[in-house]
């Protein structure tokens, strides 16, 4: 066997009171796709960097063809042909993609030289991008494309991507995949970073799998289930939440028309959507982030207000109340954004439980806070969902993010919401979890509230949603059954593939060879 | 009342003179706004940079040493600024605003002495030819070198910022600290060094002030100029050439205003003296309107977590 491109042995990282890589090794060889799998907090994302040079290991060691590897900064990683692809993108959104490019590289030529070349290499890869547009306004999936561009301008020898396809439709998806296999047939090794299993299967010639910050096990994904490797991902045995009544009521929430101007810079503004939510059934929302989800939950719980009778809740219109009325009136909401937005982080669990139940719940007394009431609540919320936490005087910030996400959701769902809005209801959140709360969703439906679920896990929506449509730049696709769905369809629906064409490298090399 | 006593050419030039402090300060901070670190303290720099430039070409006789021991004295109270926003990690609000008070407390102290005395003038730049074309020569060929050197700053600046690498740095810091980490760039040394520049320029435009324009020493001489230069920063949309339009806008008006009442026009005097400030800010407000916005990180305080 030939020596491995990049070889880890025995590294380890602690910070204080967590151990997130405990004496992981594994080796990368030359040409090859390697899988990274593990649940959030599992550790992955604190090893690319380390290999990337953003963090130093306690112990350990590396080793680049051969040679010792201990890069002491981003630069030198890139000096040795190592390129990361962020999960949270390292873009700067006032900056043209150009000068967005230039920042990623050591040596970038004159400003022109560089926009042909981005022109080049975009074109060749089949992922067309202008270098003279502002970050800002790209879609997700562009922003993705200005990443790998930065990265493959430095001919990387291993290319390192965080969760590349949780902003993609499943077109670009595809298109991603082929880019990546045909640069693996040129010979770059690719660190690919994910927890969803089929992709993993399709793409990669071998995965490693972390749990806890320990390497738990390899194996080559084509040979292996789908579920084998969650089962070891997650440690145990893995709950399919079941759903007990197929029958919906009457409209509880109608949407019609609702038109809405986003209210920060790089928002997205909402066009003529068209919705109705019965009781007793759920309705899945799909689509890439950014294509207006934020500004739909914000329409629906009452922080932006709308036009006369664009939402209307049991044939009342409440599009000019907000968020207390429309909680009074059951409509309830727990937007994606945990800390800051869902819960404030400095303040106890009993505080933010009282911050959107107390209207509900009647935990004030003529403007008087009931404590003894509130705390009762937060407790209940902390049992019936399983929170992992000492008590519930401990800071929302304090919990991890799975535990908070549980906490919010629970504290919407026992107010026995009429409607209930929920965004990303299972983001960064781990599987038994994920799974807890998508059964909550399912018995709260199954009691007769309508509930919107506004998701970019396309396996979630399909798993509780009754009916399915996809938000795309702002415009609500045709709401469909969700049962019978194929993948195809939902790409469509969620816009295609925006644009991107299949990588042609080959076509290039034989007009090269022509002319 | 009498507008005849105006002279176009004496007012022309002599705006030039009167934009230079805010043109200076402000170009510095343009600077420091842009790597993303809010610093209020413009005005403190500003008076200590007139103190210490004043004292220093007194004792040597050498205004030329005075402005580089302005624009040094700046820089060395930033310092004290950018210790505490950039490693103690303090509010850049609060610290800024005490850069202020500390600045005016200290430079009445140290100015005690120099109170009445009269400091080494600055020679003109002499321009044979060109200081003697009538009109033209006066408006633009006899001045300090200072005031040369503040356009050519602004011209460098913008340079810097449009062109260099190192300007485009400075910018991806000032957008977004955590992406130019996460690629390997330095935020705290590019910050630290931007703030050392804002206050070299400060400096250099408080000692412009006593020593040049008015020039003698007298306790808070800058006036509220170091908080035009932060206002005109907002308002020119942190582009190099607005800021220089500004000040010159605010300079004219101000020569113009006390012009007119010099002139004894019948407006009252309280009219006159807030017009520079009201039409500076009503021009570069309708200017702005066009939506180039903030630097994305300004005022949040950086700290590399992992």
């Amino acid at each position: 066997m030939t020596t491995p491109l990049l070889s880890i042995k025995g590294l380890t990282k602690a910070y204080p009171g967590v151990v997130a890589n405990d004496d992981v090794s594994f080796d990368i060889g030359q040409s090859e796709v390697h899988a990274l799998l593990g649940e959030n907090g599992a550790g992955k994302s604190t090893l690319v960097k380390m290999i990337y040079g953003l963090v130093k290991p306690d112990s350990g060691t590396m080793t680049w063809q051969g040679k010792s590897f201990t890069p002491a900064d981003p630069k030198t990683a890139r000096a040795s042909g190592v390129a990361m692809v962020f999960q949270h993108f390292s873009l700067f959104d006032a900056l043209k993609v150009s000068e967005n490019v230039a920042l990623g590289m050591e040596n970038p030529p004159p400003m022109r030289d560089l926009a042909r070349k981005i022109r080049r290499v975009s074109e060749t890869y089949g992922l067309p991008l202008d270098p003279n547009r502002i970050v800002g306004d790209l879609s997700a999936g562009e922003r993705q494309r200005v990443e790998i561009i930065r990265c493959l301008l430095q001919d990387p020898k291993l290319l390192i991507m965080d969760e590349p396809t949780s902003v993609l439709t499943p077109q670009e998806v595809d298109i991603l995949f082929k880019t990546l296999n045909k640069l693996r047939d040129e010979g770059t090794s690719i660190l690919y970073i994910s927890h969803k299993l089929e992709e993993i299967r399709k793409l990669c010639d071998h995965a490693t799998i972390l749990r806890l910050g320990k390497n738990v096990g390899e194996c080559v994904p084509a040979e292996t289930s789908a579920r084998d490797m969650a089962e070891l991902m997650v440690g145990d045995t893995l709950q399919t939440p079941t759903r007990s009544t197929e029958k919906t009521g009457d409209v509880v929430l109608d949407v019609s028309g609702l038109t809405l101007e986003p209210t920060s810079p790089f928002g997205t503004t909402l066009k003529n959507i068209h919705f109705t939510v019965s009781a007793g059934e759920i309705l899945g929302i799909g689509g890439v982030a950014g294509n207006g989800q934020d500004e739909l939950l914000s329409a629906l719980s009452g922080e932006s207000l709308t036009w006369p009778d664009a939402v209307k809740v049991k044939g009342q219109d409440v599009a000019n109340l907000g968020p207390n009325a429309r909680r009074e009136r059951g409509i309830l909401c727990a937007p994606e954004e945990r800390l800051g937005h869902a819960a404030a982080p400095d303040m106890s669990l009993t505080e933010n439980a009282l911050l959107t139940g107390a209207i509900r719940e009647n935990l004030t007394n003529n403007g008087f806070v009931n404590w003894a009431s509130t705390n009762d609540f937060a407790k209940s919320i902390i049992e019936r969902f399983d929170v992992r936490t000492p008590g519930t005087h401990v800071a929302a910030r304090a919990l991890s993010g799975g535990n908070l996400q549980k906490f919010v959701i629970g504290r919407e769902v026992l107010q026995r919401p009429e409607v209930l809005v929920v965004n990303q209801p299972t983001w960064g959140v781990d599987a038994a979890a994920a799974a807890a709360i998508r059964q909550a969703l399912l018995d709260l439906a199954a009691e007769g509230a309508a509930i919107v679920v506004i998701s970019q896990d396309l396996d979630e929506l399909m798993e509780i949603s009754d009916r399915f449509g996809a938000l795309n730049e702002g415009r609500l696709s045709d709401i469909r059954p969700a049962a019978g769905l194929t993948v195809d369809e939902i790409g469509l629906m969620m816009g295609g593939a925006h644009g991107m064409e299949v990588a042609h490298v080959g076509d290039e090399e034989k007009e090269g060879a022509e002319a | 009342m009498d507008l005849s006593a105006i002279n176009p050419v004496l007012l022309i030039a002599s705006l030039m003179v009167a934009a230079t402090p805010l043109l200076l300060a402000a170009i510095g901070e343009l600077i420091v706004e842009r790597s993303g670190v809010l610093n209020l303290g413009v005005e403190g720099m500003m008076i200590i940079g007139a103190i210490a430039g004043f004292a220093i070409s007194v004792e040597t006789t050498s205004p030329m040493l005075g402005l580089l021991a302005a624009m040094g004295a700046g820089a060395v109270l930033s310092l004290l600024f950018a210790f505490l926003t950039q490693f103690a990690l303090a509010n850049q609000v609060a610290s800024g605003l005490a850069l202020t008070l500390f600045g005016l407390g200290l430079s009445a102290l140290m100015g005690q002495s120099y109170v009445g005395v009269k400091p080494p003038a600055m020679a003109k730049l002499d321009l044979p030819i060109l200081s003697d074309i009538p009109v033209l020569g006066p408006i633009f060929f006899s001045h300090d070198p200072v005031l040369y050197f503040g356009i050519a700053l602004t011209a460098a600046v913008w340079w810097f910022l449009k062109k260099s690498r190192a300007g485009l740095i400075l910018r991806a810091v000032g957008e977004s600290h955590d992406a130019a980490h996460a690629l390997g760039y330095n935020v705290i040394r590019v910050r630290i060094l931007a703030i050392m520049f804002g206050g070299a320029c400060a400096g250099l435009g408080g000692a412009y002030i006593s020593l040049i324009r008015v020039p003698q020493w007298t306790e808070g001489m800058t006036a509220g100029i170091g908080w035009i230069a932060l206002a005109l920063v907002v308002f020119a949309s942190w582009k190099p050439w607005r800021v220089l339009l500004g000040a010159y806008l605010f300079g004219g008006i101000n020569v113009l205003q006390l012009n007119l009442q010099a002139a004894g026009i019948a407006i009252p005097v309280e009219y006159l003296a807030m017009s520079p400030y009201l039409i500076t800010i009503l021009v570069l407000v309708i200017m702005s309107a066009d939506k180039s916005g903030a630097p994305a990180s300004l005022g949040r305080t950086f700290h590399a977590s992992q």
